[in-house]
């Protein structure tokens, strides 16, 4: 069976874990690794969604 | 008593103390290699290696299930290189996909190539987080 996810929905998967993974490996305290996983996952959706939106003006 | 320093003053570097390597720590360095997480309950850090540990192995079976291509080891393109070594960073997930041949990939799925990029970043994610339990290891981290 072939998993099929939208782009969308990889780029969520993939945020999550990486900024799970970057949170906990690179911040001391539990506060901190929450807090900077939480600015990971939303730089890499915003990045994302700026990337989207920037490649669409250049399309039109 | 220490003398009060000035406001403009540079501040003074203080190199770290060097924290020579113990076995255990080397221990958790490639334990955490070869099993995603396990560095982190080798240290009893039980919840963050729980974390790393479903975080790794997700993203890697996810890259797997999109039909991700797994590189084998080659002298080819410089790409080809560091696929390899991004997919060696997940130690045992690696060597058990090796041997089951998998990961072979289908080019004409668009998500093959989510899903190879899925397997890679789960290897150097796996490498952050063996060196992360070393430094647990040497006192560098708590």
């Amino acid at each position: 069976m072939t998993l099929q996810l939208s782009h969308f929905s990889a780029v969520v998967i993939f945020a999550l874990f990486a900024s799970i993974v970057f949170g906990i490996t690179q911040r001391n305290t539990p506060r901190a690794m929450l807090r900077y996983g939480a600015y990971c996952f939303l730089l890499f959706l915003l990045g994302t969604l700026a990337g989207g939106w920037l490649m669409w003006l250049l399309r039109h | 008593m220490a003398k009060p320093q000035p406001k403009n003053a540079e501040p003074q570097e203080h190199p770290e103390p060097a924290t020579p390597p113990t076995p255990k720590a080397v221990a958790a360095l490639l334990v955490g290699w070869f099993v995603p997480g396990a560095g982190h309950l080798l240290l009893r850090r039980w919840g963050r290696g729980a974390l790393l540990l479903v975080s790794v192995f997700t993203m890697f079976f996810l890259g797997l299930a999109m039909e991700g291509r797994v590189y084998a080891f080659n002298t080819g393109d410089l790409l080809d290189i560091l696929g390899f070594l991004g997919d060696v960073g997940a130690g045992g997930l690696y060597l058990l996909t090796r041997m089951m041949d998998w990961g072979k990939g289908a080019i004409s799925l668009a998500t093959a190539a989510y899903g190879t990029t899925f397997i890679i970043v789960a290897g150097l994610l796996n490498i952050i987080s063996a060196v992360d339990a070393y430094h647990i290891a040497v006192g560098k981290k708590p």
